[in-house]
């Protein structure tokens, strides 16, 4: 029986309701109608009054996870789409990321972010956001990659007392499968080897971990061995597996479908590049998707973020460099 | 009021002396307004306040200690912000007093939160109150929220003081509405408007919101129309307040106003007054005192990382 990416959100979902009863989940259309997406189908029939719809408020949804915190509920809110979260901006990143820093009381919300491009979206229903909230103090910022690590992060993240930040990737909902539910997972705050190498480390996360894992495929038949790390997170980087990995292969690059400016990549360059400096033997390269809004054509689309082919070339680029 | 009167104009005083690290707001002429509010909730019952930034009084009277007022405004490590946020800015969120955030109208969701979450642990019994200016009321967060609270039909009772200017913003760039409790039947709410100036219509309106969001009729907006008695900040000399404003009905100053009554209807004596008046200036002094005798946060004894989970934070962590 396959699980796919989706199934695993929602069976966290469920086993987070089912054993602690201060979880409920908020969002639009979550109820009854179990999601835009499905992530909560069937769950407030099976945990009435614990799964509950709000009007298209994404601020007030957001400021009133941080107050039921307050009183030690574990609120899960349900963003429809990434893009939307934008809305709620002010109260993610002022109010629930400094409530324990200046009031010393914790502030443990989940809030999950359907994320990244899909074929036709356009720009409003794509954006990869965790370099944005990575970016302020208090939040933690998840990025799974895979079923596993849907399933094991989003009940971690539930389970920690701060705000996570947890941007599930919507192309990978329905396609990604696997045949079992783990016990464990790598714990959060460590990246993994998706593929072990020898002449370049590509970072990546999320939907790009996939496509580097295929350029490395793809490069692998013309001799190169290329070692992609899973970072699973956007904050905290697990600084060190990417160092060790650089260390083995000399040569860097980071890969994300955030905007150029900044992010993710840029972060995982600079701290390679003061704290690596003597491991490299050429200069760490980062791909990101173009500095425009996100396209809706498709044609636009694929050429806006970074793919397997984009990836493979940029490799070969600085295997030769 | 008296208290937060006396402890405002302190510092405000300090303020001008170059003793206060930020910015001071003044509560002056809402007094009235803000301490019904905070008199009418029960802090031990389980009942939340959330107040702004004039809301001394209302805080006072809830049942926030005069010590934290004055640690905070004075920078000391002892007070509940540990100085990693200041003025007012202060709360204590696990005693029903959450700390508001600049953002106006942010605080209203925020309480809704609160209160629902205790509707989810079977107090349907508790009252949140939250409080805003005329100019927050603007903002879309304030939209959100009290559309929230009555969607979900929260106990949230919306203190609105009307006090006719937004920093320098006259309402008549604020607001087309005729008045601003012409919005409660648009939410769904009930509305009440009074003279913000009076301390018994501020009570009893507060007592019958109070009562009624209690029991269940979802949420109350009063709306009390006043004048503000002092710039937006202490650096602000408000020379855009047309002097005259003093003169109308909602220009009175609530404590003077107070005063006189109690003195009328003879439940205070003068030498009673004049007694508490003496009174609340040494507890002032004394707290003042204390605060500033007390050790400002030493940066190299911070943990400089915002995470309950310790082993997530990034960047160093000295021993804590």
């Amino acid at each position: 029986m396959a699980i796919t990416y989706l199934d695993a959100i929602r069976e966290a979902q469920s086993r987070a309701l089912e054993e602690d009863e201060n979880v409920y989940i908020y969002g639009q259309d979550v109820a009854a109608f179990g999601g835009a997406f499905k992530a909560t189908k069937g769950l407030s029939e099976r945990f009435p009054g614990r799964v509950i719809d709000a009007p298209i408020s994404e601020d007030a949804i957001v400021g009133s996870a941080v107050g039921a915190a307050i009183e030690g509920m574990r609120p899960i809110i349900e963003m429809q789409f990434a893009d939307f979260s934008s809305i709620g901006f002010n109260q993610i990143i002022n109010q629930s990321a400094t409530q324990f820093w200046r009031t010393g009381v914790p502030c443990p919300i989940t809030i999950r972010l359907p994320s990244g491009g899909t074929e036709g979206s356009g720009p409003f229903h794509s954006q990869s956001l965790e370099s944005i909230y990575a970016h302020y103090p208090g939040l933690i910022v998840m990025t799974p990659a895979t079923v596993e690590d849907a399933y094991g992060m989003l009940l971690e993240a539930i389970r920690i007392d701060d705000p996570v930040i947890f941007c599930e990737h919507k192309l990978l909902y329905y396609h990604l499968k696997a045949d079992e539910l783990p016990k464990t997972i790598l714990p959060v705050g460590k990246a993994r080897i998706a593929r072990a190498g020898r002449h370049a480390t590509v970072v990546a996360c999320s939907a790009m971990v996939h496509e580097a894992l295929r350029a490395a495929r793809e490069l692998a038949e013309e001799g190169w061995q290329i070692e992609v790390v899973d970072l699973r997170s956007a904050k905290p980087i697990d600084t060190d597996t990417i160092l060790a990995s650089v260390a083995r292969t000399g040569r860097l690059l980071a890969v994300s479908e955030s905007f150029p400016w900044g992010g993710l990549t840029a972060e995982v360059v600079s701290r390679v590049s003061a704290e690596g400096f003597h491991l490299l033997d050429a200069p760490p390269q980062r791909l990101n998707s173009k500095d425009t809004p996100i396209p809706y054509h498709p044609n636009l689309w694929r050429a806006h973020r970074p793919t397997w082919q984009t990836i493979a070339a940029a490799t070969r680029n600085l295997i030769q460099l | 009021m008296l208290l937060a009167r006396t402890f405002e104009d302190k510092i405000a005083a300090l303020y001008r002396a170059g003793k206060i690290v930020g910015g001071v707001y003044l509560g002056r002429g809402q007094e009235a307004f803000s301490a019904a509010l905070g008199m009418q909730l029960d802090q031990k019952h389980g009942d939340v306040f959330a107040g702004l930034i004039r809301d001394q009084a209302g805080r006072m009277a809830f049942g926030e200690p005069l010590l934290d007022s004055a640690r905070t405004y004075l920078g000391s490590a002892e007070g509940p912000m540990r100085g990693r946020d200041g003025n007012i800015h202060r709360g204590r969120p696990l005693r029903g007093m959450p700390a508001m955030i600049s953002h106006l109208g942010a605080m209203i969701s925020v309480v809704n939160g609160m209160l629902m979450a205790k509707r989810f642990r079977g107090r349907t019994d508790v009252v949140g109150g939250a409080t805003i200016g005329d100019g927050g009321t603007s903002t879309g967060a304030f939209h959100e929220g009290l559309n929230q609270a009555a969607v979900e039909r929260l106990p949230l009772v919306v203190a609105v003081a009307d006090n006719q200017f937004a920093y320098s913003t006259a309402t008549e760039h604020q607001y087309a509405c005729e008045n601003l409790v012409d919005r409660a039947i648009g939410y769904g709410v009930r509305g009440y408007r009074i003279d913000g100036t009076d301390l018994e219509a501020c009570l009893e309106a507060f007592a019958e919101a109070i009562e009624r969001a209690r029991r269940g009729e979802g949420p109350q907006m009063v709306v009390g129309k006043l004048l503000r008695l002092a710039g937006h900040g202490e650096h602000d000399d408000a020379r855009y307040i047309p002097p005259d404003l003093r003169d109308k009905p909602f220009g009175g100053d609530c404590l003077p106003l107070a005063r006189e009554r109690l003195l009328d209807e003879k439940w205070l004596s003068q030498d009673e007054l004049d007694e508490l008046v003496t009174t609340t200036q040494e507890s002032v002094d004394e707290a003042v005192a204390r605060a500033q005798s007390e050790p400002d946060p030493n940066p190299f004894r911070e943990s400089w990382h915002a995470l309950a989970t310790k082993h997530l934070a990034e960047g160093t962590l000295p021993a804590d």
